[in-house]
């Protein structure tokens, strides 16, 4: 198994604690992970976007071109990171903002709502958790305990008390994950 | 039972430090390594093991401090980014003349001037051909994987007080933002006074009455005594050829075509390598991890067997130099660089090397 993974989306949303949360669910699962985020100037208020790979043997390069999965949280980041899926790989985005809505046909498409059913919690901030629940549905590289034990190693104890809502978020975008199908 | 975690190369780095059992850290920010004096400050060892943690009021002054330290015999360090390496570099050329063992930490960014805040390797020329003024060598390691930046703490503590010489890690943002498995080891204690004074004789520990004075300086104003010493010197740099070069081959054993490349560019090639050999081409990768002392005899054995080699730098070209001269224009060295803070991919690596495959 070797899954290469780019989480894009604004500053803010959460896109490289979700990676790390990925990242530490793979070490979890015993797989060797790297998490290489954008760091540029255009972190500052503008778009951000981490680079994960999990593999069951060491890590090559943690600077790639083209993914397996690209999951794309706003419109700059689908026009930049569409075109890189490899053949036969896996987008999965958040319509809330997008205008222009991914067009290839030789990938598959999944759309999840996340802001909304994150926002329909109460706690907008899990929303990362949500697209995180959508990815592993599609791709479950890694179990639901493990990525528990993820966030437990990610967060703060003095966080520990939300890690049941994260849990649920996972759930939920599980749950409301869905083929879009381009015609 | 080594203990595991997920961390920032420069977290790896600064924990390093800490468990390699170091008196004292001497910085000032500066992106992409600001995490090191970030990490130290947060986890503050001046309270556990003792180790000082000091923002400078800038490099400059941490690298004095760091010649202060060191002059003691303790196992200090610094750490800073291109601009602010450049900065040090008088420091530096003062401690490789008093020989006095220090870490100093590079993690590079684009340059020239103030540059970019993004990857690259374009301090090579400054940290093996030199960087400050008159006849002197640093050691140089190059990570290049966060547990690499964890575990070259202690390896340039071990090297900079075997041979009394400053050692210089050449990082890049790659290596320092990026996160990685870590293992962590047991840690190594800081030397009580008696260890300094038992592994450091030549320290200014304090005049003790059998002794002479120990006196620590690189101002040596009689040409004849100042040539000796340089010689002496280079005395020392040779018997660290002898035993210290260090590197590292990957599916090299059947290679016909070869990337050179150290730190993250070693790692882009490793993958530019798989694919290469999916498409039937016999690639490999040789990776130094000292670029002083360089692998040249290990490069040049190579070229027996390999047909063509690329050389892969984040730079317009430096290290290629030093891997012509191993080969000694045996065979055709080619050189692929990105600059300026742009971060070559595997495909276009790969595609050069195919390019230049069919072009021979």
């Amino acid at each position: 198994m070797n899954e290469e993974i780019i989480i894009a989306g604004f500053g803010g949303q959460g896109v490289l604690s979700m990676g790390k949360i990925l990242a530490y669910s793979g070490i979890m699962q015993d797989k060797e992970v790297s998490w290489m985020p954008s760091y540029g100037p255009e972190m500052r208020g503008g778009t951000a976007n981490v680079t994960v790979i999990i593999s069951d043997e060491r890590v090559s390069s943690p600077v790639l071109n083209e993914f397996d999965t690209a999951i794309i949280l706003n419109q700059q980041s689908m026009d930049k990171f569409e075109t890189s899926v490899k053949l036969g790989g896996i987008l999965i985005y958040d319509g809330n903002g997008i205008t222009r809505h991914p067009k290839r046909k030789d990938i598959k498409i999944y759309r999840i709502d996340a802001a909304e059913k994150a926002a329909e919690t109460g706690v907008a901030k899990v929303f990362n958790m949500v697209v995180l629940g959508g990815f592993l549905k599609i791709k479950p590289i890694v179990k639901l305990e493990n990525v528990i034990k993820g966030i437990e190693k990610s967060l703060p104890a003095r966080y520990h008390n939300l890690i049941p809502l994260n849990e649920k978020a996972l759930k939920i975008g599980m749950e409301y994950i869905y083929e879009v199908n381009i015609n | 039972m080594k203990e595991l975690k997920l961390m920032k190369g420069n977290e790896a780095f600064a924990e390093g430090t800490i468990r390699a059992g170091a008196d004292a850290y001497f910085g000032y920010p500066i992106t992409p390594q600001s995490e090191v004096l970030e990490y130290l400050m947060a986890v503050r060892p001046y309270e556990t093991t003792g180790m000082v943690v000091l923002q400078a009021e800038s490099e400059i002054a941490a690298i004095n401090m760091v010649y202060g330290g060191a002059s003691c015999g303790k196992r200090v360090l610094t750490s800073s980014s291109s601009p602010g390496i450049s900065l040090k570099q008088e420091g530096i050329s003062y401690l490789a003349g008093a020989e006095l063992p220090c870490i100093i930490l590079n993690v590079v960014r684009g340059g020239p001037g103030l540059g970019t805040i993004q990857p690259s390797q374009s301090d090579y020329f400054q940290s093996v051909k030199g960087g400050g003024h008159g006849d002197y060598k640093c050691i140089v390691l190059a990570p290049s994987s966060v547990q690499e930046m964890y575990d070259f703490p202690k390896l340039g503590f071990e090297l900079a007080f075997k041979y009394r010489n400053p050692v210089l890690i050449l990082s890049d943002g790659i290596i320092g933002q990026m996160m990685e498995k870590v293992y962590l080891d047991e840690p190594t204690p800081r030397w009580s006074e008696e260890e300094v004074i038992k592994n450091s004789p030549w320290a200014t520990t304090g005049k003790v009455v059998d002794r002479e004075r120990n006196i620590i300086t690189s101002l040596i104003l009689e040409a004849s005594i100042q040539e000796k010493h340089v010689i002496k010197l280079y005395e020392k740099y040779k018997v660290i050829e002898e035993n210290e070069i260090r590197y590292e081959t990957f599916q090299c054993e059947d290679a016909e075509y070869l990337f050179v490349a150290y730190g993250s560019s070693a790692r882009i090639c490793q993958k530019a390598v798989q694919i290469l050999r999916e498409k039937g081409i016999k690639a490999g990768l040789l990776r130094p991890i000292t670029l002083l002392p360089y692998p040249k005899k290990a490069i040049n054995d190579l070229s027996k067997q390999i047909k063509s080699i690329v050389v892969v730098e984040m730079s317009m070209g430096q290290m290629v130099e030093d891997v012509m001269l191993a080969v000694e224009c045996k065979i055709p060295v080619n050189h692929y660089g990105r600059t300026g803070g742009v971060i070559p991919s595997p495909k276009e690596v790969a595609d050069f090397m195919m390019q230049k495959i069919k072009g021979e």
